[in-house]
């Protein structure tokens, strides 16, 4: 009978399967074809000695950075970004403001001590300004839009909301990206025209030890740019020139190696940067309202005899020898 | 609401990339953009091993923290999605993802990579469910007809699951206590600060 061969078919088959069941151990039923493969926490274990490592593999897909299976050291960039770079810039900027507002009102503004004199001095040519303006308004645009990165969704977003934000967003990464250009120039046209008048001397261990003139009485002598000056010019060229490289490799992300690469030139960017706008704060400070005489330097490029020789006195000592000073209009006798 | 979550039984995946072309075709993904990938490690060797990986869709998202305009959001089934009309494509999120997920249609000079593009789970965008233009960015949403990620569903090993967390786990502890070994839930530690206990 066809049910009966069935059967027996079915019966046979169950007892051979019986039989290599009681026949074969335990433990040889389990065989692990992958066992010598690689597991997930071998991987998790080794990365606790290197946090950088990343777990590549062979991929079929032309995009090469998919290869990377696993790249945990993502979370240490996101609490640097998050956690420490959110309270340096805000200490750093926050900070100088505030440190700004209570010098203003211990110190008051710094006048010039004898009065105008009605005589000027050529303190910056043309092209000097030039090149002071365009760094400097490359700057402040560089620094606003670079600060919305990090500050904008706390302190803008709840303001305008998520559509005008993003509008806004937009508008200042593509001018952070053009207008790095023109700062790279101005931060080299600055290099240029001023080393010769920035090299450190004896002069300003002793301007430092009196404390700039900025606290106290009396005015250190110095020469055509004060150390004060001087620690500027260097931190912006300096500062100029990490933020100018680290800067490229965010352009540029291509030619900087992986995202381990980017996150550490990310972090350059942003460190540099406000430190840098906690410096020009105080710059923008003390040649503004913080000083009677000194925003005619980068204004008109004229300043007053006066305020130059509480100043600079050695370089008004040269200029003189020079004959670059010149006489108020108002004061020359009638003809 | 379920907890959803992908999770690859690196022990079945055969390499196959049946995956990463369902995933392709479903969301009509831009040119150069692979949401899910087949990774496999030490290829031609003993013991070599493949593993099928996406977006996780993590637990406290690393690409929403550093988001600079915050475009994220998360769905009540836990999945991370993001708004293209609010990305600037700054490329943030790329530097925080530990799984390579976020990725731009062009290669980004002058920052100019345009809006990101990551697996949605097939969860679409916050447009309106099924409409043209949430399927114009973001591709499907399966969600939304009832139906899962169609990478796991048609994964011929079944090695790539989907779905409510606690069950995916569940199925994945009988197999290995069934089989006797396990590579491990890979990426569940990066993407959701736990494993599964066997």
């Amino acid at each position: 009978m066809r049910l009966g061969a069935q059967l027996r078919f079915l019966a046979l088959g169950l007892m051979l399967a019986l039989a290599a069941g009681f026949a074969t151990p335990s433990s040889a039923q389990q065989i692990n074809p992958t066992a010598s493969a690689v597991k997930e926490q071998q991987f998790l274990d080794a990365l606790k000695g290197n946090k950088d490592a990343e777990l590549q593999g062979r991929i079929t897909i032309p995009d090469g950075k998919a290869a990377t299976l696993e790249r945990p050291a993502g979370r240490e960039w996101r609490a640097f970004h998050q956690g420490t770079m959110f309270r340096i810039a805000a200490i750093a900027v926050l900070g100088t403001l505030l440190l700004l507002t209570a010098f203003y009102l211990i110190r008051g503004r710094i006048r010039i001590e004898a009065g105008p004199s009605g005589r000027t001095i050529t303190r910056f040519n043309g092209f000097e300004r030039f090149t002071h303006w365009l760094t400097a308004s490359c700057f402040i645009i560089l620094a606003l839009s670079g600060l919305n990165v990090t500050f904008g969704k706390a302190v803008l977003l709840p303001l305008i909301g998520p559509a005008a934000f993003t509008d806004i967003s937009i508008i200042a990464k593509w001018s952070h990206n053009y207008l790095a250009w023109p700062f790279m120039v101005g931060i080299a046209l600055t290099f240029l025209i001023w080393i010769k008048d920035n090299i450190p001397s004896g002069a300003d261990l002793q301007w430092f030890a009196q404390g700039g003139g900025l606290i106290g009485k009396g005015h250190p002598a110095a020469r055509r740019f004060n150390a004060g000056q001087k620690v500027i010019f260097w931190s912006v060229v300096i500062g100029g020139a990490a933020l100018s490289l680290s800067g490229f490799y965010l352009l540029f992300p291509a030619y900087a190696g992986g995202v381990l690469n980017l996150q550490f030139w990310n972090s350059v960017h942003g460190i540099v940067s406000v430190l840098m706008v906690a410096i020009i704060l105080a710059h923008i400070y003390i040649g503004s309202l913080g000083m009677e005489g000194a925003f005619d330097a980068m204004g008109s490029g004229e300043v007053d005899l006066n305020w130059a020789r509480e100043h600079h006195s050695l370089w008004v000592e040269e200029e003189m020898r020079k004959g670059g000073v010149h006489k108020d209009p108002a004061l020359q006798p009638a003809e | 609401m379920a907890r959803v979550k992908f999770l690859c039984d690196a022990d079945r995946c055969i390499e196959c990339n049946a995956c990463v072309t369902a995933c392709k075709n479903e969301n009509e993904v831009p040119w150069g953009i692979n949401r899910r990938r087949v990774v496999t490690i030490n290829d031609g060797k003993p013991g070599e091993r493949s593993v099928s990986m996406a977006c996780m869709h993590c637990t406290d998202a690393p690409c929403a923290a550093v988001c600079p305009v915050d475009c994220f959001y998360t769905t009540a089934d836990a999945v991370v999605l993001h708004s293209k009309d609010l990305c600037i494509g700054c490329g943030y999120c790329f530097y925080a993802c530990p799984f390579g997920a976020p990725q731009y249609p062009k290669v980004g000079n002058f920052g100019s990579r345009g809006k990101m593009d990551k697996c949605t789970y097939c969860a679409g965008g916050p447009e309106a469910d099924l409409s043209p233009a949430e399927f114009q960015k973001y591709g499907s949403n399966r969600l939304a007809e009832g139906k899962l990620p169609l990478c796991a569903e048609m994964c011929s090993t079944k090695s790539l699951l989907a779905g409510d967390g606690e069950i995916i786990a569940q199925i994945y502890k009988e197999r290995v206590v069934k089989r006797g070994y396990g590579s491990g839930a890979w990426g569940w530690q990066t993407a959701y600060k736990e494993t599964i206990a066997i």
